[in-house]
């Protein structure tokens, strides 16, 4: 008895090693422009070290977590999902992941009130409390339904074996040629947007949802055709999002 | 007391972003693959670990790290900073701002170590890949394309030149590294980009692009606050393939000279 606990405590002194080497380099950055830059002593010590102790308690129960449910999850679903053999709910699944976790994103709701304010001081909405809450819901809708889009394209790819860089290639001559038409201050939104879609509880299910597909069908290497959905998840929103600016400044 | 109300918000949103997810899959699973649901009690307990874990990481982020490093972002691009007191600028001088490259890079580097989705990738590309991708391999040479990314991010805004240009040049470098890369590490170096970022480098960033464009002279907040982010996802994309490529080119040189040694003996 008293062995297994040695050895469980043994493997959390491990995670928590790792998490505070993950966080270490904050800490020197933070700490050199302190002392050496701005030449002011850290302010409030004792928060900071116990804010500290709290992200890398923290981040070594996240990848403990990760470990034990997210990634088995994620690929207990893509083996059950690939035996099951119907291509109607797998992309139904693929969909409705991508689509459910980006609609509520904190991050994105606060991006798309900001854009809201930002284009109607631009004057390219009606300034109203009405209207700048449908504009903000609309970049929201949009921004959800191009992630659940991007992600099951990006499961149609893993089934259908086509090569990740021509989708991505013609993704990105679409997205330069809008922006050649599209208003300028849609334009860093947009591209912004591509980035905050991805959270820290979705990559992971996604990632371990590509692998695990590509593993349980016959031909294709997970390392090849398993990665790739997080990449159309960055890129499909920025395609929309200008193609929203388009339409609702028109 | 206030601490304990902030972390129950934390957790209560963490909750929220992970409500969805659950609720799809026990859908999924009665509904569709008509299931239960294999190891159910180890995954309800890695899953309150990953919520817990989450709130705890963010609790401390926004206690410690985030202040301080948004009052550094606003500090080091305070104009009586970087031009000395009394210095009336009209024109910015992006020779003058330095320190910002310096702080945007190591700043960018830095939390995108510490960035749990990329440990998840990674972690996730060394199991697939048998080993041969290492974890940290991976992850510092993504954080050094967002040190890169960032730090010219910050140059952009300084001197004011139009973002889709750096992003048009960075899609070209891209597109003519992936004609010659390895065909296995394209995927993965396209997912890099995505990763890099959440939750520990987006508040970071976009403290700085806000802090810079509003007290840069002649820049608007609301035009040029916005990007930094665009440039985070694109530049790991160039040095993961790169480093891809320069892996595969001395493994080859190496393939090489000793197959010509073995002809020599």
């Amino acid at each position: 008895m008293l062995t297994v606990n040695t050895r469980v405590l043994f493997v959390a002194l491990k995670k928590l090693q790792d998490a505070f080497t993950d966080l270490l380099p904050i800490i020197l950055v933070i700490a050199f422009f302190q002392l050496v830059v701005l030449r002011q002593p850290l302010p409030h010590l004792g928060e900071v070290v116990l804010g500290a102790l709290l992200v890398v308690t923290g981040l070594s129960l996240f990848i403990q977590g990760l470990e034990m449910s997210l990634f088995p999850i994620g690929e207990a679903m893509a083996h059950a999902l690939a035996r099951k053999g119907s291509v109607f709910w797998l992309l139904s699944f693929a969909f409705a992941l991508g689509f459910s976790t980006t609609v509520a994103e904190p991050a994105l709701i606060a991006v798309a009130g900001e854009a809201a304010e930002i284009a109607s001081q631009g004057n390219l909405i009606d300034p109203g409390e009405e209207s700048l809450r449908g504009y903000a819901l609309g970049l929201r809708l949009t921004v959800a339904f191009s992630v659940g889009l991007a992600i099951l394209v990006g499961v149609l790819r893993i089934i259908l074996g086509w090569p990740v860089h021509y989708l991505i290639i013609s993704g990105y001559v679409v997205v330069m040629l809008m922006t050649m038409i599209a208003p300028e201050e849609i334009i860093g939104l947009a591209y912004d947007a591509g980035g905050v879609t991805t959270s820290t509880v979705t990559v992971p299910l996604v990632a371990a949802l590509g692998v695990g597909l590509a593993s349980s069908i016959k031909g294709r290497s997970p390392l090849l055709d398993g990665f790739g959905l997080i990449a159309f998840a960055s890129l499909l929103p920025i395609i929309f999002v200008i193609g929203y600016g388009l339409i609702v400044f028109g | 007391m206030a601490f304990f109300i902030d972390f129950a918000k934390i957790l209560l949103a963490t909750c929220r972003d992970v409500l969805p997810i659950i609720v799809l899959i026990i859908c999924f699973q009665l509904l569709v693959l008509r299931q239960p649901i294999p190891h159910l009690r180890r995954l309800i307990v890695g899953g309150v670990y990953v919520v817990i874990g989450l709130a705890l990481f963010l609790a401390g982020l926004e206690k410690a790290l985030f202040p301080l490093g948004k009052i550094m972002a606003a500090q080091l691009s305070d104009p009586t900073f970087i031009y000395g007191p009394e210095a009336a600028v009209a024109q910015a001088d992006w020779k003058a701002y330095g320190w910002i490259y310096l702080f945007a890079a190591m700043i960018g580097f830095a939390t995108t170590i510490a960035e749990p989705a990329l440990i998840a990738v990674a972690y996730k590309a060394n199991e697939v890949s048998a080993g041969t991708i290492s974890q940290w391999g991976l992850r510092i040479t993504v954080a050094l394309g967002v040190a890169v990314g960032i730090s010219l991010g910050a140059y952009r805004i300084v001197s004011g030149t139009p973002l889709y240009m750096y992003i048009l040049a960075g899609y070209l470098v891209v597109v003519a590294q992936t004609i010659f890369a390895p065909r296995n590490i394209i995927p993965l170096a396209y997912d890099s980009g995505g990763v890099t970022t959440s939750t520990v480098t987006v508040p970071l960033v976009a403290a700085l692009g806000l802090g810079l464009s509003s007290t840069v002279p002649g820049r608007n907040p609301a035009l040029d606050g916005f990007g930094l982010i665009a440039f985070a996802s694109l530049f790991p994309i160039i040095t993961v393939l790169g480093y891809a490529q320069y892996m595969h080119w001395s493994v080859n040189r190496s393939k090489k000279s000793s197959k010509e040694g073995n002809h020599a003996i």
